[in-house]
C-alpha cells in the first residue's frame, strides 16, 4: 500500500525534477526512489492488510510480484543513459510515466475488486501508450503508439463489458463475494449464461494485455516501433502484472466455474505457444523475434495458470522473475547495439563476441535462459511450469507440445548467439558501453545464473 | 566428498584457465586435468569393489520443499565412466598441443567446464541433477565445435544442438512425470524412481520419452543423422570429446535411468530397440566402407560400435551389460586414439582423403605401429580391448536370440573390411604428393598414444581388472530390473 502512495508521489516529484537544468540528477533520483519503494514494499511481507473498504489487499502474493516488478524497473533504467546524453527534454516525464505504470501494475497484483483491476489496467496502459510514442520523430514509434492505443482502448472496453456482465449476474464487484455468489448459484444448479459470458469476455480482455494469441496482433508492430527501453518494460513488467492479475482473478473469483473457462484458456494457451514460437522463427529482426518470444513466454506462464493447483502461483512468480531478468539483459544489449549500429536485425550483432565480449556473454546467458537451458533461471522456470501442469496427468499432451515448441525456441535464440560468435565482424566498431550499464549487465547475468543454481531463493517465497 | 571434489575441480580450474592469456592456458589445463585424474585414482583406491552399492555419497538439499537434492555418488559403473573421463581428458588436452587455437584460454576453459558436466552426468543420483549436468556438458561442446570448427560448422553444430535439446526436453518431461508419481512430498532421487510401480501403459510411453533422449546422444539408428557431420566439422579435440566420452552419456543414461526405472516399458520395446541397433550396425558399417574421408569413416564406425553396445545392454543379461560397460571403455580409448591419429595425419598433409594419402609407413614407423594397434583394437582382434567387449556383447545378443546375434556378428567382419581398407589406403602403397615428407611422431604425440595403447592391451589381456569393478553394480542393476 505504502508502495503505491510512494510511487505516485515519486512520479510527481520526478515530473517536476524534469524541469531541472542538469538532467544528470534524474537517473540517480529515480533509482533511489525505486530502491526505497522496493524496501518499503518488503515491510508488508507476512502482513496482509486490506485498504479502501476492501478495494485492495496487499498480501504476500502482491508483495512478491511488486518486488519483482520494482526490481525489474530498477535494473532496466540504467540503460536509459543515452537519453541523458542527448539531453532529451522529456526525460523526467518518461521516468514519471514508468513510475505511474508501475502504480497500475501494483494495483493489478493487489486488487480485491474488479473496479480496482480496471483502474490498475488503465493507469498502466495509458502510461504505456504515451511511452510507445515517445520517439516523436520516428514514424514507427508513432504508429506503435496509435496502434497500441486504439487496440488497447478497444480491449479495455471489452474488459469493462465483461466486468459489467459479471456485476449483472452477481450484483457485486468484490472478487470474494463473486466467488461466494457463484458457489451458491452452482449449488442450486443454476446455469448462469450471463455470468459465464462475463468471465469469457473478461478473459479475452486480459489476454490482450498479456499479448496472448489470438489477441496478439498488435504486439510485434508495437514492440518493434516502441523505443527499445520501453519495449523492455512492456514485455517484462506489463506482462508480469498481467499474468499475475489473470491468475489472481481466476483463483479468487472464478475458481468454482473452472469447468466453464478451462477449455477456452487451454485453447488460448495452445495458440499462444504455437503462434509465439513459430512466429519467432521467421523473423529477421532480433527485436521482432523478441516480440514473438514474449508471446510464447506468455504461453508458458498461461500453462502454469491452467494447471490451476497449489504450485501455480510460485511457478508464475518464478517464471516472471527468470523471464524478466533474461529479457532485460537482452533488451539492454539490444539497445546498446542499436544505439550505435542503427539496426535491430540479427546482422547488427555480427562479431559482437570479438568486439564486446561482455555484451556477447550476457546476451548468450539471456538467450540460454529464455531457451530454458540448465545453469540458467529459465530452465527452472520451465521445470516448475511443466511440473505444475503434469500434476494432472491428462495434460501430458500439452507438456509434449510445449517441449517440442521449446526446442523450436532454441532455434531462434541461438541465431543471435551464432551471429555474435561465429559471423565475422564486418568492420563494425566496438560498442561503447558506460560502466554503469556494464555493471547492470553483470548483475543481471549473475542473477540469471544464481536463480538457475538456487531457484529456491524465489520459488519458495509463496 | 571426493565425488564433489571430482565434480567441481574442473569447473574451478576452468575459471583459473580463463584468466590466463596466451598459449600458457593449455599447460595449466593439462596440469588441472592430471590433478583430476589423480583425484579419480584416489576415489578408486578408496572404493570397495566387492559392493554394488553407491559409494562416496554426498547428498545436500537443493530445492528442499520440492524434495530435489544435490545427490551424488558412485557405483562400479559410474566409477569406470569417471575414470574413463579423467583418463581421456588430459590426453585430449595434450593432443591439442600442436594446435594454436585462437583464444586458447576460452577453448581450454570450455574443455574443463565440459568435464564437470560429464563427471556430473556419471555421478548424479538425482534425476534433475542428472538432467542439469546433461545440459551443462552440452553447452561447452557446442561452443567448442561451433567456434573452432570447420567451414560448415555453423549449420552442422546448430543441427546437433537443436537435435539433442529436442531429445533431452522429452527426458525432462518424463522425469517430471516420474517425479510426480513418487509418494509423499515427491522425490527425484534415483532410488525413489527405482521403487515406483507404474502401469505398463505409462511405462511404455515413458520408455520412449527417455529413449529418444539417450538414443540421440549415442546415437542409435535412425537418430544418428547429426553425428557424422558434427564429428567431421568439429575440431579434433571436440570430436574426441564427443565420441570418446559424450556418447557414453547416452549409454550410461540407459543403464541408470531407463532400464531400472521402466522395466516393463523395456520389456515391451526391447525387441524393436535391438532391431534398430542391429540395423544401425550393418547400415553404418556398409556406409563406412564407402567413405573416403577418414574422419567420416571413423564416425560411421562409431555408430556401428555403439549399435552393438546398445543391442547388448538391451538384452538385459549379465554378459550383455558387462560387455556394454567394458566396451564403453574400449570404444572410448580406441576412437580417441583413431581420431588423434587422423588429426596427426591431417596436420601434416592437410588432407583426410584416403585416395590422396598413402605410403606413410615408409616414413613413420612408430605411427604405423600405434595406428595398427588401435585399429585392431577397434576391429576386435583377440588380445586387444575390443575383443573382450564384442565377445561379451555378442554372446549376450546370442543368448537373447541367436538370429540377432548372427546378424550383429557381421560387425566384426565389416569392421575388418573398412578398417583394414583405410589402413591400406593411408599407410601402404606408394607415397603421394601429400605424404612425401611425412615425419614420424613427436614426443607429445607419443605421450598421448602410449597410454592409449597400453590401455588397449591392458583391457585386452586382463579385462578382469575392470570387469570386477563393474560386476557387483551390474548385478545390483539386474536385480532391480528383475524385481
Amino acid at each position: 500500500m505504502t508502495s503505491i502512495i510512494l510511487l505516485s508521489v515519486f512520479g510527481i516529484v520526478n515530473l517536476f525534477a524534469g524541469f531541472a537544468k542538469n538532467k544528470q540528477v534524474l537517473l540517480p533520483l529515480v533509482l533511489v526512489f525505486l530502491a526505497i519503494v522496493f524496501g518499503v514494499n518488503l515491510l508488508d511481507w507476512n502482513n496482509t492488510q486490506t485498504y479502501f473498504s476492501n478495494m485492495l489487499t496487499i498480501d504476500n502474493y502482491a508483495v512478491a510480484f511488486t518486488g519483482i516488478m520494482t526490481l525489474t524497473t530498477l535494473l532496466l533504467l540504467p540503460f536509459s543513459q543515452k537519453y541523458i546524453s542527448n539531453n532529451d527534454a522529456n526525460l523526467g516525464e518518461y521516468y514519471s510515466l514508468m513510475l505511474f505504470a508501475l502504480v497500475g501494475a501494483v494495483m493489478m497484483v493487489g486488487y480485491e475488486n474488479l473496479i480496482m483491476l480496471f483502474i490498475g489496467v488503465e493507469i498502466m496502459s495509458i502510461a504505456m501508450y504515451v511511452l510507445a510514442g515517445s520517439d516523436k520523430t520516428s514514424l514507427r514509434s508513432n504508429e506503435a503508439a496509435l496502434k497500441y492505443f486504439l487496440m488497447g482502448s478497444f480491449f479495455t472496453g471489452i474488459m469493462l463489458f465483461g466486468i459489467v456482465l459479471i456485476y449483472a449476474a452477481t450484483g457485486t464487484f468484490n472478487i470474494t463475494e463473486i466467488s461466494a455468489a457463484q458457489a451458491s448459484a452452482l449449488s442450486e444448479g443454476l446455469p448462469d449464461s450471463i455470468f459465464v459470458m462475463g468471465i469469457l469476455i473478461l478473459v479475452i480482455g486480459i489476454s490482450f494485455k498479456i499479448s496472448a494469441a489470438p489477441f496478439h496482433f498488435w504486439a510485434p508492430d508495437v514492440y518493434e516501433g516502441t523505443p527499445t527501453l520501453f519495449t523492455a518494460f512492456m514485455s517484462t513488467v506489463v506482462k508480469t502484472a498481467g499474468v499475475a492479475a489473470f491468475y489472481k482473478l481466476m483463483v479468487a473469483a472464478f475458481a468454482a466455474s473452472y469447468a466453464a473457462w478451462f477449455p477456452t484458456l487451454v485453447a488460448i494457451t495452445v495458440l499462444t505457444l504455437v503462434i509465439g514460437n513459430i512466429g519467432a522463427v521467421i523473423q529477421t529482426s532480433f527485436k521482432r523475434m523478441m516480440a514473438y518470444s514474449s508471446i510464447s513466454h506468455a504461453g508458458y506462464m498461461l500453462m502454469a495458470l491452467i494447471a490451476f493447483n497449489e504450485s501455480s502461483d510460485k511457478s508464475i512468480l518464478f517464471y516472471s522473475a527468470a523471464y524478466s531478468s533474461a529479457s532485460i539483459a537482452a533488451f539492454g544489449v539490444l539497445k546498446l547495439v542499436q544505439d550505435q549500429r542503427r539496426s535491430h536485425l540479427y546482422e547488427a550483432f555480427n562479431g559482437l563476441g570479438k568486439t564486446n565480449p561482455l555484451l556477447a556473454f550476457t546476451m548468450t546467458v539471456s538467450m540460454l535462459s529464455l531457451g530454458g537451458i540448465p545453469l540458467t533461471a529459465g530452465f527452472f522456470g520451465k521445470f516448475f511450469v511443466f511440473s505444475a501442469v503434469l500434476a494432472n496427468p491428462d495434460m501430458l499432451w500439452l507438456v509434449v507440445l510445449a517441449v517440442v515448441l521449446a526446442a523450436v525456441g532454441i532455434y531462434y535464440y541461438l541465431r543471435v548467439v551464432i551471429a555474435m560468435y561465429m559471423q565475422p565482424a564486418a568492420n563494425y566498431d566496438t560498442i561503447r558501453v558506460n560502466s554503469f550499464s556494464s555493471f547492470t549487465l553483470i548483475v543481471l547475468t549473475v542473477l540469471t545464473i544464481l536463480l538457475g543454481i538456487a531457484p529456491a531463493l524465489v520459488s519458495e517465497l509463496l | 566428498m571426493i565425488t564433489a571434489l571430482l565434480l567441481f575441480w574442473p569447473a574451478l580450474a576452468a575459471l583459473l584457465v580463463l584468466l590466463i592469456k596466451g598459449q600458457g592456458a593449455k599447460k595449466v589445463a593439462f596440469v588441472a586435468a592430471l590433478v583430476e585424474f589423480a583425484l579419480s585414482l584416489f576415489a578408486l583406491s578408496a572404493f570397495d569393489t566387492q559392493s554394488g552399492a553407491l559409494q562416496h555419497k554426498l547428498s545436500l538439499p537443493w530445492i528442499e520443499s520440492a524434495g530435489i537434492s544435490f545427490s551424488i555418488g558412485m557405483d562400479g559403473i559410474s566409477l569406470l565412466m569417471v575414470l574413463l573421463t579423467t583418463f581421456l581428458v588430459p590426453l585430449i588436452v595434450l593432443s591439442s598441443y600442436k594446435h594454436e587455437y585462437k583464444n586458447p584460454n576460452v577453448f581450454y576453459a570450455l574443455v574443463l567446464f565440459m568435464q564437470t558436466g560429464l563427471i556430473g552426468v556419471f555421478v548424479a543420483m538425482d534425476a534433475f541433477l542428472f538432467y542439469f549436468m546433461w545440459e551443462v556438458a552440452l553447452i561447452p561442446i557446442y561452443f567448442i565445435a561451433a567456434v573452432w570448427g570447420g567451414a560448415n560448422r555453423i549449420r552442422v553444430t546448430f543441427k546437433f544442438f537443436v537435435y539433442t535439446i529436442f531429445g533431452s526436453l522429452f527426458m525432462l518431461a518424463a522425469f517430471v512425470y516420474l517425479y510426480l508419481q513418487t509418494p509423499g512430498t515427491h522425490s527425484s532421487d534415483v532410488n525413489a524412481f527405482y521403487q515406483l510401480t507404474l502401469s505398463a501403459e505409462s511405462q511404455s510411453w515413458i520408455f520412449w520419452f527417455l529413449f529418444i533422449a539417450f538414443a540421440i546422444k549415442m546415437p542409435v539408428f535412425p537418430f544418428h543423422t547429426w553425428q557424422p557431420d558434427t564429428y567431421t566439422e568439429s575440431p579434433a579435440q571436440a570430436t574426441m570429446l564427443l565420441s570418446g566420452i559424450m556418447l557414453k552419456m547416452g549409454i550410461y543414461g540407459v543403464l541408470r535411468w531407463l532400464l531400472p526405472v521402466v522395466p516393463y516399458g523395456v520389456s515391451q520395446w526391447d525387441e524393436l530397440v535391438l532391431v534398430l541397433a542391429i540395423i544401425g550396425i550393418v547400415y553404418a558399417s556398409i556406409i563406412a566402407i564407402r567413405q573416403r574421408d577418414l574422419k567420416r569413416l571413423v564416425a560411421y564406425s562409431s555408430i556401428a560400435h555403439v549399435g552393438l553396445i546398445a543391442a547388448g545392454i538391451f538384452t538385459l543379461n549379465e554378459q550383455g551389460l558387462q560387455g556394454g560397460v567394458i566396451q564403453m571403455l574400449s570404444h572410448g580409448i580406441n576412437v580417441v586414439g583413431l581420431f588423434f591419429i587422423i588429426d596427426i595425419i591431417f596436420s601434416r598433409t592437410n588432407t583426410r582423403e584416403i585416395t590422396s594419402l598413402g605410403g606413410i609407413t615408409q616414413n613413420a614407423k612408430m605411427l604405423s605401429i600405434f595406428f595398427m594397434v588401435l585399429l585392431l583394437g577397434s576391429v576386435g582382434l583377440p588380445l586387444t580391448n575390443g575383443f573382450v567387449g564384442e565377445f561379451l556383447l555378442l554372446s549376450g545378443v546370442f543368448q537373447y536370440q541367436a538370429g540377432f546375434g548372427a546378424v550383429a556378428g557381421l560387425t566384426i567382419i565389416l569392421a575388418a573390411v573398412y578398417m583394414l581398407r583405410m589402413f591400406q589406403g593411408v599407410m601402404f602403397g606408394t607415397k603421394s604428393e601429400a605424404t612425401e615428407n611425412f615425419t614420424d611422431l613427436t614426443f607429445n604425440e607419443k605421450a598421448v598414444l602410449i597410454p592409449l595403447v597400453v590401455m588397449v592391451f591392458w583391457i585386452g589381456l586382463f579385462p578382469n581388472t575392470f570387469l570386477s569393478i563393474s560386476e557387483p553394480a551390474v548385478n545390483n542393476l539386474l536385480s532391480i530390473i528383475n524385481r
